[in-house]
């Protein structure tokens, strides 16, 4: 008999949560969550113990496998169908090292760069094999997806261009799923798409555009066609337009890059640099651009700078760019990166170097030239004359015919229309490959006598890449596999991650992610599959699916959920444009206000301005509530015109907000629409629904509150869910293998039931545009949520909550004599997290928020959340994973360096030479020359005797941020840097 | 340089320093303070007509993008090329070396005087 999978989750077991309550002075648990959490709020005056559709616990055992008897209800074939989806070969020492390594999955995004250098140097590798590859001078730290780029392209060169028009230029082969996020994203902005066959434009007579903002080259072509756009950018730059090229990686190491050919931004993917399909994803985007627009990149970007010894570092450039900084100013809501996937797609590029590289392009490249051969020599039309990978054939009625055949020999084409095939090579591909391909289309008694010397290459003369790239030398080094293990392992050490100790960062959740969760991402049946796949081959993904929309319907209160969105902006950004898209509907035109509460993330306004809405802030009081008379006084204000109120529960202060059901009555009797944002479902789920006390919408982290792990900055996966109402307004996409999605209580008609208040499931269609590049966003990691719901059950995922929000009263309660707490709520208590106030102390002693950061690292803790939501504090949330002897060490730390805080207030410190500002010390920084500071070295470094078996050392001081944004270098340094 | 007390200020933490019918523009050194550590500055075009209270450039610290917006309805005459450099000058010397930009305008608009602008940021 195993023990319970809740006990592995949970880090606190009876007797320690015994002695926390007691410090707390609550009997139990629930008597705590109870008091904390409003009882108009409470999940037992919506339901019953019973009503719960979720299945008891499965222990871990159980649930491997059923994720088994899944994965054994998908199909993988070999993948043809290309679109920007490719097999490859994850190096195995990647696979291992990387992706089923917790030093990497387990980290959070480097905002504390003392203590990320690793994923910060394996980022910047990525920049600059985008870079290099895209000749173009910055490129970012990766995007959500190719699709994604896109619409972040169009926006930027809406703003960087000088042209007051409103159209924007499309490809005609641009990927179809691209087109779809375009026209999704442009309705909401007032921004018209000009779709135009930009290859026939190029070589034919110049067709006459009139005016637009910018324009969109598909390099390759979606068709597979090679062809040059540099005349297509010239002639947009001559205008006034700016030019965005999707290009691929792999094709970039053969032919002219989008830089040399006057580019002014580059997207696409890094998928077919060792990440598999996954079924859609997750992988890394990217995005570079030229010199002059750096400061219109969005997401993330690291840069160099300089620690305080001098030595070169690594950090987060141009922060105050994100948009949570810039809320309704912000022309972007990406919050997150694909981090995980972007260090593995530059490892490969590090491990393959560039000569590997274009080994592995003119292999495919070849083998397409090959399957061109062979398929004329059986008499196939091959209608693309230059191409990379990929090629169309036409076959006059009979493509749906031919498709089925090689699909019954194990291939998948790409069905284009009732004549046209695609076909696409790939790293992968065998010279068997080609023979079932061609016999498929009756060609194979011809396949053994095809004359391969008669390949020809199909590029372009004129778009041969004459260009060096990755001439860095860490894509010159790591050859062995030995070298590059300890690569990876040197820069994992740079690292801290879960697998060293506590992240008590407030409002990221940063909880287990178990090995049995994780267990079913690398299993070549999740991640084998194309996105577009035919629906036979991917039954056991869609019972996975429609399992876990159901699993998160009903702890949420809603009816139905779409798992599309690929981070919690996006779900945001879905959410809303159901919103939007139900007031469409309704003749409702001219609700665009969007109420958001001062105290909200900044993401929520930036979703909210993209999403076509126009923000009005809300105040809070000096709890960080909602102030219900400014509420009123708004609504009043906005009545006709009112789309929506957007806010955060628990609020972003960590507190069970009163009030929460007024204001959404409020928010309906007016007309308008309720999102409440999921940031914050760590601290709810089992004991409130938002979908009972007034939701419309919300989106979810699944990231946080079900296990996926941080990745460094990404994977997330941010589903949206929302009430029967505005269901089939949630995200669809065109070529989804299925438009049905479960739709909660909408009864089923053979069974006779008339639907309201039933609980027997139904089905809707998600009707709104995409929001991400594939139909399902990333499934290959809902797995890991799939699998903490099902070994958790109900009754699991009520005592993590009650587990978490103990530990964060625990941890309030110890520290309340030593930091004033900054809000509670009912009875004093606080939620699943707790604000710090360091502000009395900064001005009693001059310690900075900053200073006690980083001072953590000396006392081996990942630093809290750093002044958000309120400047000058500290937000901590213990999440319920961490055990007593953890937090224990946790708090002791905090009460050891307020105490070094008021030394140097009374004066045994001086203020400029204390080991707070001097924090985080390296080993060298205590090993080189005449120690000369008012502290001790041991008290620099081992300030509590449990460090000396067991130490974290960062690999760098302290980094000095304006330096690394006045002087912005987002490349590979020079080794010598280092010297 | 002027005395602060002899400058005319605007409720965006900008001063303007009249002479004839250009103003020299920068922002005060309590927005400054408020920015923190400035690391980058974007200016508008010489010869670019601008518009009185709408936004013509950028300061950004390594804590917030601040806009510059304009005092005056007018053409820019000159943009402080050392500023776009080295844009800790704003933080170093807000109120000299740290200007940001010359307008020629027709019609000045009201703007604070210094008192007020004193009481407006409480000081």
């Amino acid at each position: 008999m195993s023990q319970p999978f809740t006990q592995r989750h949970i880090g606190t077991d009876a007797g320690a949560q015994s002695r926390m309550l007691a410090i707390l002075g609550y009997d139990s648990v629930d008597a705590l969550v109870n008091a904390a959490v409003p009882a108009s709020i409470q999940v037992d005056r919506f339901r019953t113990i019973g009503d719960s559709t979720l299945p008891p616990a499965a222990t871990e055992r159980e649930a491997i496998a059923e994720l088994r008897d899944l994965a054994g209800r998908n199909t993988v074939k070999r993948s043809m169908i290309g679109l920007g989806y490719y097999d490859t070969v994850t190096p195995a020492v990647i696979k291992r090292n990387v992706f089923e390594n917790p030093s990497w999955y387990t980290a959070y995004t480097p905002y504390q760069p003392e203590i990320s250098q690793g994923r910060l140097e394996a980022l910047i590798n990525f920049q600059t094999m985008v870079a290099d590859l895209t000749g173009l001078s910055t490129a970012n730290a990766s995007m959500l997806d190719e699709s994604t780029a896109v619409v972040e392209g169009m926006l930027l060169t809406r703003r960087a261009s000088k042209s007051k028009s409103t159209r924007f230029v499309v490809d005609a082969d641009a990927l179809p799923q691209t087109k779809a996020l375009l026209g999704n994203r442009a309705a909401a902005l007032g921004i018209d798409l000009v779709e135009v066959d930009l290859a026939a434009a190029a070589t034919d007579a110049p067709t006459d555009l009139g005016e637009y903002f910018g324009v969109f080259v598909q390099y390759p072509g979606a068709s597979g066609r090679v062809w040059n756009p540099a005349g297509v950018i010239a002639a947009a730059q001559a205008q006034g337009a700016l030019a965005v090229v999707a290009a691929d990686l792999l094709a970039l190491t053969l032919i002219t890059s989008p830089g040399e050919l006057g580019a002014d931004v580059a997207v696409g993917t890094s998928q077919r640099f060792g990440v598999p399909m996954g079924f859609g994803g997750p992988h890394a985007g990217y995005m570079a651009v030229r010199t002059g627009l750096e400061r219109q990149l969005p997401g993330r970007l690291v840069g160099v700078s300089v620690d305080a010894a001098g030595h070169p570092a690594y950090r987060l450039s141009l922060q105050v760019r994100e948009q949570h900084i810039r809320r309704d100013k912000a022309t972007s809501n990406i919050c997150t990166a694909q981090v995980l996937l972007a260090v593995m797609a530059g490892m490969y590029a590090v491990y393959h170097g560039p000569d590997g590289l274009k080994a592995i392009a003119r292999q495919v490249h070849e083998r397409a030239g090959q399957l061109v051969v062979a398929l004329l020599a059986a008499g196939v039309d091959v209608v693309t004359a230059t191409f990379f990978d990929t090629v169309r054939v036409s076959v006059p009625g009979r493509a749906a015919e031919i498709t089925l055949t090689a699909a019954d020999s194990g291939i998948n084409l790409h069905l284009v229309d009732a004549d046209t095939i695609g076909i696409a090579v790939d790293e992968t591909t065998t010279l068997a490959d080609l023979a079932r391909v061609v016999g498929s289309f009756g060609g194979r008694d011809a396949f053994g006598l095809v004359d391969f010397s008669m390949v020809e290459a199909g590029l372009p003369p004129e778009l041969h890449r004459t260009s060096e790239f990755l001439t860095h030398p860490v894509f010159n080094t790591h050859r062995s596999e030995t070298s590059m293990m300890r690569y990876l392992k040197r820069l994992a050490d740079y690292d801290y991650a879960l697998d060293r100790g506590m992240i008590p960062l407030g409002s990221c959740t940063m909880k287990l992610n178990a090995a049995t969760e994780m267990e079913a991402v690398s299993w070549p049946e999740f991640g084998g599959l194309h996105p577009f796949a035919p629906r036979a081959d991917v039954e056991g993904y869609l019972e996975l699916i429609r399992q876990l929309e159901t699993w998160l319907t009903d702890v949420t209160g809603y009816d139905s959920v779409s798992l599309q969105p690929n981070a919690g902006s996006q779900g945001e950004l879905a959410g809303l444009l159901a919103i939007r898209g139900f007031h469409l509907s309704t003749g409702d035109t001219q609700r665009t206000v969007c109420l958001i509460p001062s105290s909200a993330h900044g993401t929520n306004a930036a979703s909210a301005v993209l999403a076509g809405m126009k923000v009005v802030v809300v105040a809070c009081d000096e709890l960080g509530n909602v102030d219900l008379d400014d509420l009123r006084a708004k609504i009043a204000q906005h009545a006709e015109n009112l789309a929506a109120l957007m806010i955060t529960y628990p609020s972003t202060h960590g507190v069970y907000e009163h009030e929460v059901g007024t204001i959404c009555r409020a928010v309906h009797d007016a007309g308008g629409q309720v999102y409440v944002d999921g940031a914050n479902l760590n601290a709810l789920l089992g004991f409130a629904r938002y979908g009972d006390f007034g939701g419309d919408v919300s989106h979810l982290n699944l990231h946080k509150t079900f296990c996926i792990p941080h990745g460094g900055g990404g994977p997330g996966v941010g589903p949206v869910a929302a009430k029967a109402h505005l269901a089939p307004f949630l995200p669809g996409h065109p070529l989804a293998q299925s438009e049905e999605h479960y739709l909660l209580g909408a009864g089923d008609a053979a069974s006779g039931e008339d639907g309201a208040g039933s609980t027997v499931g139904g089905t809707v269609v998600h009707a709104g545009g995409p929001v991400s590049a594939a139909p399902y966003g990333s499934p290959s990691i809902l797995p890991i949520s799939w699998a903490y719901v099902r070994m958790m059950g109900a009754e699991g995922l009520h005592e993590a909550t009650g587990a978490a929000v103990l530990a964060a009263n625990y941890v309030a309660k110890r520290l309340e004599a030593h930091y004033p707490v900054l809000y509670s709520g009912d009875n004093g208590l606080v939620a699943h997290e707790c604000i710090l106030d360091l502000r009395p102390l900064t001005e009693a002693t001059g310690i900075s928020v900053d200073d006690v950061a980083k001072r953590l690292v000396d006392y081996g803790f990942h630093a809290p959340t750093m002044s958000f939501p309120v400047s000058g504090t500290l937000m901590i949330e213990p999440t319920e994973s961490e055990d007593l002897a953890e937090i224990d060490r946790f708090v002791e730390a905090m009460i050891a360096i307020k105490a070094e805080a008021d030394a140097v207030a009374a004066g045994r410190w001086p203020a400029e030479d204390n080991p707070l500002q001097g924090a985080p010390h390296t080993a060298q920084s205590v090993i080189e020359g005449e120690w000369t500071h008012a502290y001790d070295r041991e008290t620099a470094v081992y300030p509590v005797r449990s460090l000396i078996r067991g130490k974290y050392w960062p690999p760098v001081r302290r980094i000095d941020n304006a330096f690394g944004d006045r002087n912005l270098v987002c490349a590979c340094p020079p080794p010598e840097a280092f010297e | 340089m002027a005395e602060h007390s002899e400058l005319q200020y605007t409720a965006e933490h900008e001063w303007v320093q009249v002479d004839g019918d250009t103003a020299t523009v920068g922002i005060t050194a309590y927005a400054a303070d408020k920015l923190g550590d400035v690391v980058f500055v974007e200016l508008p075009a010489v010869g670019s007509d601008v518009a009185g209270g709408t936004v013509v450039g950028e300061i950004e610290s390594t804590k917030s993008v601040g806009e510059l917006f304009a005092p005056v309805t007018g053409t820019i005459a000159e943009t402080n090329d050392a500023v776009v450099e080295s844009p800790e000058l704003v933080n170093s010397d807000p109120f000299g070396a740290g200007w940001l930009l010359k307008v020629t305008f027709t019609e000045l608009p009201p703007l604070l005087s210094y008192a007020e602008y004193s009481a407006l940021i409480g000081e």
